[in-house]
């Protein structure tokens, strides 16, 4: 755990933290890459597709669709379907963020994918009072960017020589890293109650086209856990909300 | 240019969905409900990413032990349950995973 409360400090220890991450989006890089300029995509396209979205499964959805001959306006509307998760990233992040300048989240959240809010949204609820834990983010962030756009780019180039690096298995990284990040969370029974709904409905509505299901899913849980809470009369005050606002407050 | 046609309107959609909530949600006074509902974001979606990679790897429910992504999975919410220790998680789990995956073949 980063103990230095320096901006520097808190960069690094959001690259570190994000290594799990990025040896996992290794495989997915080099096969978009790959997968893109043999769906017809030109190199340079598949390159920037990866520097202006940074959306990996819109990416590959939106290539495979592009091979179909599928039109434009259908590709960029299931681009924003698939992408709709992000919004409840934002939503989620956004107390922590909210006295940063626009210099500071126009990049924060064009650089927001499923790994950054994983990581990012555990150093934010963490109690400590530092206050340059938007330069964790960063460092969270700019590792993932760094991370896709190089290994698109080795896909791009190389990407027939590795043919069997979707079997290697690199994804359970980011599994096991979002299991270790959950499960610490369900320590009280709404919680519990949200995970296994979220998780039931992810499974059931797995076959929905666009991600549909993990939408559905994380809805379903979010009001499951509402729920819980108000069936057993308890209603926790949003703790983690009002200490940030408390420490946002302070320091102003 | 058709394909950067293609890009461009990806990028502005991709951007659209993101960056509105974080930047406009946390200047706004949010209702109790909506700040207790935020609460549960990480552990559902999480939660609803890690269900279906580990119970249908390839799409369909798979509930053999040579899924390894199933008893790595297993092994790796014991372990965060006991230590709550992120790193010695990753760490064991994919472990466990790898072992199980060089022992079934």
């Amino acid at each position: 755990m980063g103990t230095s409360f320096t901006r520097r400090g808190e960069f690094w220890s959001g690259v570190k933290d994000t290594l799990p991450m990025i040896v996992g989006g290794i495989p997915f890089g080099i096969i978009f890459g790959a997968v893109a300029v043999t769906s017809g995509l030109s190199p340079a396209a598949t390159l920037g597709m990866s520097l202006l979205v940074f959306a990996g499964s819109a990416q590959f959805i939106g290539a495979g669709l592009f091979a179909q001959g599928v039109g434009s306006a259908v590709i960029v509307l299931t681009t924003f379907v698939v992408n709709l998760r992000h919004a409840l990233y934002g939503a989620s992040l956004a107390p922590y963020v909210r006295r940063l300048s626009h210099r500071w989240l126009l990049p924060l959240g064009f650089w927001l994918t499923d790994e950054t809010y994983a990581i990012v949204i555990r150093r934010y609820q963490q109690p400590d009072e530092s206050p340059y834990k938007h330069w964790y983010h960063l460092g969270s962030s700019v590792a993932m960017y760094s991370d896709w756009q190089l290994s698109t780019l080795v896909g791009v180039v190389a990407g027939q020589q590795f043919k069997g690096l979707a079997d290697l298995g690199l994804d359970f990284a980011m599994v096991v890293t979002f299991i270790g990040i959950v499960v610490p969370l369900l320590i009280s029974r709404p919680m519990l109650v949200c995970a296994i709904t979220a998780g039931g409905v992810a499974a059931l509505a797995n076959g929905l086209p666009h991600k549909l299901g993990l939408m559905a899913a994380a809805l379903a849980g979010i009001a499951a856990g509402l729920a819980a809470e108000r069936l057993a009369g308890r209603r926790e005050p949003a703790y983690e909300m009002q200490a940030a606002a408390e420490a946002e407050r302070k320091r102003a | 240019m058709d394909e950067w046609l293609l890009i461009l309107g990806m990028a502005l959609v991709t951007f659209g969905v993101r960056y509105p909530m974080l930047a406009v949600i946390g200047r706004l006074r949010l209702p109790d409900t909506a700040l207790r509902a935020l609460r549960y974001v990480p552990a559902a979606v999480l939660t609803a990413i890690v269900v279906p990679a580990v119970l249908m790897p390839d799409g369909m429910l798979d509930l053999r032990l040579e899924n390894a992504y199933l008893p790595g999975a297993v092994v790796a919410a014991l372990v965060a349950w006991c230590t709550k220790n992120l790193l010695l998680t990753i760490m064991v789990g994919m472990g466990a995973f790898l072992l199980l995956r060089a022992l079934t073949g």
